[in-house]
């Protein structure tokens, strides 16, 4: 481990703010890519099985 | 191909084989297998890398702690490009073959790739405040990357705004995707062609890094998780626009039917 101490995990000398910044970034963008595409899935297949339900009763 | 049975035993299989990779329902079948696994190994990579470079890597000398930002910057601005040359090869193959697969794979690319090259630009950025001591500069490489994020939105919005006029809207954004292509090497020798703030790449896998090995390690690391990633948000995707588009299949319709998706 590089840091004597949580706060200097932190801190990281000044630069705490641009390194924990962009690694904020880095789980927002891999967040969406995992959610976004599941909702779609969900979204697609109440769709089609709606669909499916409807054709049956005609 | 007729060719009065003379045909080679090893052609027809290759081509079988390529036209069963090319079935939806094949590629269904066998992604749904491969999926856990990749998902998992993308986790251990990712997690092994995250916590090696924030916690492992000694300082820079000049840099100092700023240099963690590379280990998010580099991998996201390599996939980037590379997930455009992926998403440019499936309009290739879409083009040249009408392979439905191929045309719903740059579909789910762009997606993905926007959001990488999104992260390269929003990570240089703030890279580039402590270390060249400005936010963003129309540096060659920064502005061809910026290029580079609205050839994926450009194709993005290309097929939604085609949306309806069925095979049209595929061949527009494979043709988009393969023209864009010439951005590539722009990214690439920008930094040698143009002498400005964007530093030419200290790592390479055919010489020897400039830099030492406690440094590159973990890269090595990122990098093939950024691609896992890549790969299985990808894959989700497509298995997704298969269903969708398939609907009318019986074997998609059986699947929704007994909720076994």
């Amino acid at each position: 481990m590089m840091f004597d101490s949580f706060s200097a995990f932190l801190s990281m000398d000044g630069y705490g703010p641009f390194v924990w910044s962009a690694y904020g970034f880095a789980l927002l963008v891999f967040a969406w890519n995992i959610i976004q595409p599941g909702r779609m899935r969900r979204r697609v297949i109440a769709e089609h099985r709606r669909r499916l339900i409807r054709e049956n009763n005609e | 191909m007729e060719t009065g049975g003379r045909e080679l035993p090893e052609v027809k299989t290759a081509a079988r084989w390529f036209h069963k990779l090319g079935s939806p329902k094949f590629f269904f079948e066998i992604s749904g297998r491969l999926l856990p696994w990749l998902w998992a190994l993308t986790a251990i990579l990712l997690a092994t890398g995250v916590v090696w470079a924030l916690g492992f890597v000694p300082e820079d000398y000049q840099q100092g702690h700023s240099v963690r930002i590379m280990y998010i910057h580099v991998p996201a601005a390599i996939l980037a490009q590379s997930g455009y040359v992926m998403m440019a090869a499936a309009g290739l193959v879409y083009l040249i073959w009408r392979i439905k697969l191929a045309d719903m794979a740059l579909q789910c690319a762009a997606p993905v790739g926007a959001t990488l090259t999104f992260l390269a630009l929003v990570t240089g950025s703030i890279w580039g405040k402590p270390t060249w001591g400005t936010w963003w500069e129309w540096d060659a490489r920064l502005t061809s990357t910026l290029v580079l994020l609205f050839l994926y939105t450009g194709v993005m919005a290309l097929r939604s705004a085609m949306e309806g006029r069925g095979a049209a809207a595929g061949r527009a954004a494979a043709l988009l995707a393969v023209v864009g292509v010439i951005n590539l090497p722009i990214i690439r020798y920008s930094v040698d062609w143009w002498h400005t703030l964007h530093q030419p790449s200290s790592f390479s896998l055919i010489s020897k890094p400039a830099m030492p090995m406690e440094m590159w390690l973990p890269l090595l690391v990122m990098v093939p998780g950024f691609y896992l990633f890549f790969c299985s948000t990808w894959i989700n995707r497509i298995r997704t626009e298969i269903l969708h588009r398939e609907y009318r299949t019986d074997w998609v319709r059986e699947l929704i039917r007994s909720n076994d998706v």
